[in-house]
């Protein structure tokens, strides 16, 4: 060090790089919104709104739409949120309310664990275990009993919605399960002693004084899972049996965005290519106005409560 | 300090890496079904010839046709043939040159089937369109007199990536049906009437062995090193014929034949006259310049390399499970690697009398 000027000259160098990383993220971040937007001009011309609702998908003639994709992409996700979210907080409130001291690191630690599997490895776990699982023992019996409805009509042939929201809601099962564990340890334990203190039991605290206090923390936990599901891809497109046609039932094939962007990106050419810039843009747009939407949310919750809103 | 006393000898061992005879290095990419013996080629030629380094990347035919037109790369390589438009994009500055055949078949989960399936070019297409759903149609026992089939549903699977293999079946299928051609037509990605979408030919391999009543469409490569069950089907002269390596290069022998000498060799092999030939079978394509301006010795050097694919290489693509191109198409394919020119003139004689 040179003395105080050259430490001042240190500082103001600092601030100005501290300064220019800072504004690269709305730089990039508009610079991505404007390469996507150019590159799906194409489409977007040709196509206009129709993109949006239109279910066909033809390379040969031209022809293409993304709605069977925008709501593959929101239906196996919602179908994760159901079968991960009460899953993940279960865990969270076990190991941080009831569990044996000795037990909640190495579970914890395993809960997270399952976020450090490659989605590829997920997705032959779901293409040679998963399936054949469902196929032998999970849709049969649900098919006799729940057939009737819209949920469970058609026929089953492995590659399914139903696989890709179990294996989407076993990827953000760690997500969940660790933000909530940390929203919960954060809990102030006067919470818990005050419920306790008026008899209520170990349950009844954690369900009114606990959980309510945590409740946007919760939901910022489920945000994060739910960011994770609409954008997760090579999973997806191994188990959910790529397949252009909007349908209600969890046992027949679909597609997501980001499967058929990893699908036919590679020798896509002209048009296919433009609509597939399009889907991205799509894909962008949806995630987008699923986070603020979270946001507003939390924001709403917060109102009430104060602790686990900054986590967001 | 350490590094300043380095530099010099950095300087030194790159000044000798020059100093060995000028390197020659050569860029392609392009289609990813030949990727496999191009890469044994370009190594077991690289040992040959150290001074040629050829660096081949596998992103798809039409990323290879991309590049290609770019002059990113010197050569591409594609499982389709460039369409008149895209030879117009280079100025009709590319030849093609056939490497290997590629053939496509079908593969199919029937656990109560031990004989090898027949199928007709109808039933592949109605099974395709989803017209023919179930194994004990009529369509298919007619043609596999003696053969139990079961009353089982079919579960269809086609690859859900953009490929040659697609291009190559969807083509057979629009050439044998003009329903398959009015509705769905041939593309690298198409709008499949029905069944499931898996990636690449593992994908569609896994769809079909873990589903019971399954059938799909591979590699003939593919299907041959995986060990899968594939169907016969019947060619033109009315045959069933299970491909493998020698009755999918009677299909190219039986197409070479009709080749005239001013052949650009965009041609298909799909229902190749011959008793015995596979109907759906493909050349594999590299894309090649017809001048390459004052870059002498990369078009020598590549020229070179693709004559000694189409000898020496030849013998290890079997292995690989690629069939070689029939004796016959090889004078052709001289005489368009003759046509290559840079600096003004031809860049190659002709094999030398070795």
């Amino acid at each position: 060090m040179r003395g105080t000027t050259g430490a001042g000259r240190g500082d103001v160098a600092f601030r100005l790089i501290l300064t220019g990383l800072a504004a690269l993220v709305p730089l990039i971040f508009l610079g991505l919104v404007t390469q996507l937007a150019w590159s799906a001009w194409p489409s977007i011309r040709a196509f206009g709104f129709r993109f949006l609702v239109s279910g066909t998908w033809d390379p040969v003639a031209g022809e293409f739409g993304a709605g069977p994709m925008i709501f593959g992409t929101l239906y196996s996700s919602l179908i994760a949120l159901v079968l991960a979210v009460p899953l993940a907080v279960g865990v969270a409130i076990f190991l941080t309310e009831f569990a044996p001291q000795w037990i909640r690191r190495p579970v914890g630690t395993l809960v997270e664990l399952l976020a450090a599997i490659p989605s590829v490895v997920y997705g032959l776990w779901g293409v040679f275990v998963l399936i054949p699982l469902l196929r032998a023992y999970v849709v049969p019996p649900l098919q006799a009993v729940l057939g009737w409805t819209p949920l469970f009509s058609g026929t089953f042939f492995g590659n399914s919605m139903l696989a890709a929201g179990i294996i989407l809601a076993i990827m953000i099962l760690p997500y969940i399960s660790s933000v909530s564990r940390e929203v919960l340890a954060a809990v102030p334990s006067s919470q818990r002693e005050a419920a306790l203190a008026l008899g209520a039991t170990r349950w009844e605290a954690v369900w009114s004084a606990v959980l309510p206090y945590a409740r946007p923390g919760l939901v910022g936990a489920v945000v994060l899972g739910l960011g994770r599901a609409l954008g997760e891809t090579m999973a997806v497109v191994m188990v959910i049996g790529n397949r252009h046609e909007l349908s209600a039932s969890l046992v027949e094939p679909g597609y997501t965005m980001a499967a058929v962007i990893a699908n036919e990106f590679n020798e896509a050419a002209g048009l296919q290519r433009a609509a597939l810039f399009e889907i991205g843009l799509v894909l962008f747009a949806v995630t987008l106005a699923v986070n603020a939407f979270a946001r507003l949310l939390v924001w709403r919750v917060a109102r009430d409560s104060a602790v686990g809103s900054t986590a967001l | 300090m350490t590094f300043r006393r380095l530099l010099p000898a950095l300087a030194l061992v790159v000044l000798a890496c020059g100093g060995s005879g000028a390197t020659v290095l050569l860029n392609g990419a392009g289609a990813t079904f030949p990727n496999i013996i191009y890469q044994k080629w370009i190594t077991d030629y690289n040992t040959a010839n150290p001074g040629v380094e050829l660096n081949y990347q596998s992103i798809g035919s039409g990323g290879g046709i991309q590049q290609f037109t770019d002059g990113t790369v010197d050569f591409g390589a594609s499982d389709a043939p460039m369409s008149d438009e895209e030879v117009a994009k280079v100025d009709g500055n590319v030849l093609h040159i056939p490497m290997v055949l590629g053939a496509v078949v079908p593969t199919y989960n029937l656990p109560e089937v031990t004989e090898t399936i027949r199928f007709t070019p109808e039933a592949l297409a109605g099974i395709y369109l989803g017209e023919i759903t179930r194994w004990n149609d009529v369509r298919l026992r007619s043609a596999n007199p003696g053969v139990t089939l079961p009353d089982r549903e079919i579960v269809v699977a086609h690859r859900s990536d953009g490929s040659g293999t697609t291009y190559i079946f969807t083509q057979y299928l629009s050439t044998v049906s003009p329903d398959w051609q009015a509705k769905v037509g041939t593309g690298k990605a198409v709008n499949w009437p029905v069944g499931i979408g898996g990636r690449g030919n593992e994908g569609v391999s896994a769809t079909v062995q873990q589903t019971p009543g399954a059938i799909g469409y591979v590699e003939l490569g593919y299907a041959m090193i995986n060990k899968m069950p594939v169907g016969a089907v019947r060619n033109m002269d009315g045959n069933f014929v299970t491909p493998d390596l020698s009755t999918v290069a009677d299909a190219a022998a039986g197409a070479a034949a009709a080749l005239g000498p001013d052949t650009d060799f965009r041609i298909s092999l799909i229902n190749a006259p011959g008793e015995r030939t596979y109907p759906i079978a493909s050349f594999t394509w590299l894309l090649v310049h017809r001048d390459y301006g004052d870059a002498e010795a990369r078009a020598k050097a590549l020229v070179e390399f693709i004559w000694w694919s189409l000898t020496q290489g030849q013998a290890s693509a079997e292995a690989l499970g690629y069939a070689p191109l029939p004796r016959s198409v090889m004078p052709l394919i001289e005489a368009h690697l003759k046509q290559v020119t840079a600096g003004g003139g031809a860049v190659w004689a002709g094999p030398k009398a070795d």
